[in-house]
């Protein structure tokens, strides 16, 4: 063991044990960011922050919540909303806030896909991402289901249906998944241990993981420059600030993230008091009722778009039941952005606009995408399902013809 | 400059999508609901610019109507426990004292004529069907005397406090079929009795206010038909101001702490702005030093 000298102060004892000193360094003051960036980096420190809201809000309600069929809606909205002290406030952040985290990270998605954030070195901070959609994606599913209403009760009965379109083991997949031949009190209390305890602590492992993946690739900047970060580091430690091309995380980086994340709060904070009904929907204030079907089920907001995949394929082609083709597809849908760094070809690392193919590609996933939502919310009938089944297409045709359109693009470019 | 385009560019596609999945996809998805008639003006079988004689129509109230319904603020108590009132009727008849205040005239007259067509049910109650509904019609009364019977309904209706108007109007209009268990109110008539009545579970109404929202309510209870066609649920045929007390009631106890969060968040997103001005400044600050 290394010897201690008496310390002299509080600060120095602590030092000398948990090395406070060159910690701060590593994980703040001298991490370096890229300067040249705009406000879209400050969604992943958005996305922190909202996560740590999630789990808060979460805990508060998780006192009160009530995981069984005759307990948990009117533990919800009577006793959570109504009688404990700020009860409400604790759910409305949370559901507003699940809602919304979908929303930043869409937005942080698709800036990466823009910016081409995920290639060349930064393969494994996009898989790591990805895995946080997942993971995301299942816990807010599975905390949809908790307040046991009508619409809890109905998405978590069609989409666990779905995965009895899968051949041979189908059938036994949806009765595993619930605990039951429908969906029942087993299916409710495996979903709360899931949302509470099983996915929140992978995704904090996740982050952990989206967090070093950050590391040594470094963020990418809005001109998709490389360049030597050590020796911009040692310009900026030397002083030369204004010429560096880095800054420290802490404070000039998180300075720039905080004013971002005020208008941020203060547009989600609107969203809660006062515009929820997006996020909890009215048909959820009515109680579960298994006998009594909704006219209209659909899932979440978020969900819409892959939901729509799933559905646009309503006719049998080629002897494959429609059934079975829109499960590939939404199966295909919910895992393509995995290999997003081996579909793009191009070597190119810049925003989408000065890309002379990617950027027409770009625009038109952006508009499938909203097309694909909001079909996805109207019902599926006469010239709806059509538009659906051409909005599915033309997702999976985009996604088939990208490693064509980018090859042809890293010709044009010559390997630049 | 830049950084307002991309904020631009994101506002919009979110506006758009936004604008598809919930005003368009609403509008898609429920029927529009017409302005509510407080008129009633499909019930013409009674003239109801005849003034009433409300000595008359306490005769005809103590002769034709108390044998069935309490009038406690006349001095009439119910004739049976509400668990007999209901084997006998199938619903529990409601106490008559709030009746003069809370209908709309021409309804109420209408509705002593003939109760059926008055309610819109004559699909679950045809002429000449097997089933009859419980309340008798007095269409052998002349309009003379039904306007004697209203205005005497009229004259008992006790002036009620402000602040217990809303839950009043609720309980006489609503509570013999639906409980509103989030205020401990349940209904008069016991459970599987109203079943069997009305071939539906009349749902608790505690949390309807945000299930189907003030708007919706305001055509539905005044007309039930017009939004879910073949309900056995009734037209109550409430006024405007006694439907406004039910509704108001609804919300009371739905959604009980909208004056909290109104007034909360409005505190909060001031924090949040001076929170957002300094995180600006200082930022300002910082930024300065690097460009
Ligand atoms: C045989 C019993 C019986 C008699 C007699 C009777 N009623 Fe009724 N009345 C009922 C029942 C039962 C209901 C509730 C029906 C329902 O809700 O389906 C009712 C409902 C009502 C209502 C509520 C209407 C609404 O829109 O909610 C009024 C007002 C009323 N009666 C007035 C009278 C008057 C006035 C008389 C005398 C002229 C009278 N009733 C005589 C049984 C009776
Ligand atoms: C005579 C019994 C009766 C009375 C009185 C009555 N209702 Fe109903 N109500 C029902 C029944 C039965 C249903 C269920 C209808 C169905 O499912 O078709 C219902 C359904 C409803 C619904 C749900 C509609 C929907 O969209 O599903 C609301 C809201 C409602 N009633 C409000 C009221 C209000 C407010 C009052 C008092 C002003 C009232 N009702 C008086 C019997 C009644
Ligand atoms: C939901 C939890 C998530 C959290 C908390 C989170 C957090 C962060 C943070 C703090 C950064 C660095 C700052 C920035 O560039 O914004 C970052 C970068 C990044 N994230 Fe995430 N992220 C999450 C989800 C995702 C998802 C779903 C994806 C996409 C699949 C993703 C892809 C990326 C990429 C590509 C970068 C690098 C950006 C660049 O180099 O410019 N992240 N993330």
């Amino acid at each position: 063991m290394a010897e201690f000298k008496q310390a002299d102060s509080l600060y120095e004892w602590f030092d000398q044990r948990l090395g406070i000193d060159k910690f701060v360094k590593v994980m703040m003051t001298e991490y370096w960011i890229p300067k040249n960036i705009n406000f879209l980096w400050a969604m992943g420190v958005l996305l922190t922050v909202m996560f740590t809201l999630l789990v808060v809000s979460g805990i508060f309600l998780l006192m009160y919540y009530k995981p069984d069929v005759a307990a948990a809606f009117d533990s919800v909205n009577y006793t959570i909303m109504q009688e404990v002290g700020y009860g409400w406030l604790f759910r409305h952040i949370h559901a507003v806030g699940a809602s919304v985290v979908f929303l930043i990270i869409y937005i942080h998605m698709f800036t990466g896909i823009y910016y081409g954030s995920y290639k060349k070195g930064r393969e494994m901070i996009w898989i790591s991402g990805m895995l946080l959609f997942v993971l995301f994606s299942a816990e807010g599913f599975s905390g949809y289901m908790l307040p046991w209403g009508q619409m809890s009760y109905w998405a978590a009965y069609v989409i666990t249906e779905i995965f009895g379109g899968i051949p041979l083991v189908g059938g036994d997949l949806v009765v595993w998944i619930r605990g039951n031949f429908y969906v029942s009190d087993s299916t409710l209390t495996r979903f709360f241990m899931l949302h509470v305890l099983l996915i929140p602590l992978a995704i904090i492992g996740a982050i952990v993981v989206h967090f070093y993946a950050l590391r040594f690739p470094h963020v990418n900047n809005e001109a998709g420059e490389f360049f030597d970060f050590d020796e911009e580091a040692e310009k900026y430690l030397a002083g030369d600030k204004k010429n560096s091309k880095v800054v420290p995380f802490w404070p000039v980086f998180l300075s720039k993230d905080f004013f971002v994340l005020g208008f941020f709060l203060l547009f989600f904070f609107y969203l809660v008091f006062f515009h929820y009904d997006f996020a909890m929907d009215p048909v959820n204030f009515d109680k579960a009722d298994g006998l009594k079907t909704p006219a209209h089920i659909y899932p979440e907001w978020y969900f819409l778009w892959s939901y729509e995949v799933l559905r646009g394929f309503f006719f049998e082609i080629a002897g494959i039941s429609g059934k079975s083709l829109g499960l590939i597809a939404f199966a295909i849908a919910n895992a393509i952005f995995f290999v997003m760094p081996w579909l793009d070809r191009s070597p190119m690392v810049k925003p989408a606009n000065q890309r002379p193919y990617f950027k027409y590609w770009f625009w038109f996933l952006i508009a499938d995408l909203i097309v694909l939502t909001v079909y996805g919310k109207l019902p599926p009938t006469g010239a709806n399902a059509w538009v659906g089944f051409a909005s599915s297409m033309t997702f999976l045709v985009l996604f088939v013809a990208l490693p064509f359109i980018t090859k042809a693009e890293a010709k044009k470019v010559g390997g630049k | 400059m830049k950084e307002f385009k991309i904020l631009a560019i994101i506002a919009a596609l979110v506006g758009i999508t936004y604008y598809g999945i919930e005003p368009y996809a609403h509008h898609v998805m429920h029927p529009e609901v017409k302005a509510a008639d407080f008129t009633f003006k499909d019930l013409k079988n009674v003239d109801t610019s005849l003034a009433g004689n409300t000595e008359n129509g306490k005769a005809l109230v103590e002769a034709n109507c108390i044998a069935c319904h309490a009038i406690e603020s006349a001095g009439h108590p119910a004739m049976m426990p509400n668990a007999d009132a209901a084997a006998s009727y199938g619903v529990v008849p409601p106490d008559l004292s709030h009746s003069g205040r809370m209908y709309d005239k021409n309804y109420l007259a209408n509705f002593i004529f003939d109760p059926v067509s008055a309610m819109k049910l004559s699909h679950k109650y045809p002429v000449g069907g097997a089933k009859a509904f419980p309340m008798p019609a007095y269409n052998w009364m002349t309009p003379q005397e039904i306007m004697d019977v209203v205005s005497y309904l009229q004259s008992v209706a006790p002036k009620v406090a402000e602040k217990d108007v809303n839950k009043v109007t609720y309980d006489a209009a609503c509570g013999r079929c639906h409980s509103m268990s989030y205020a401990k109110f349940e209904a008069t008539t016991p459970k599987d009795a109203i079943k069997a009545y009305m071939g539906a579970t009349p749902p608790d109404l505690s949390q309807y206010i945000k299930s189907r929202k003030e708007h919706y309510l305001h055509g539905f209870i005044n007309d039930p038909q017009l939004l879910l066609a073949g309900t056995s649920m009734p037209r109550v045929g409430l006024n405007e101001k006694a439907q406004e007390e039910v509704i108001a009631y609804m919300e009371e106890v739905g959604d009980s702490k909208k004056a909290e969060r109104e007034s909360v968040g409005l505190w909060v997103m001031l924090y949040t702005l001076v929170f957002a001005i300094l995180a600006y400044l200082w930022k300002r600050k910082i930024w300065s030093e690097v460009h």
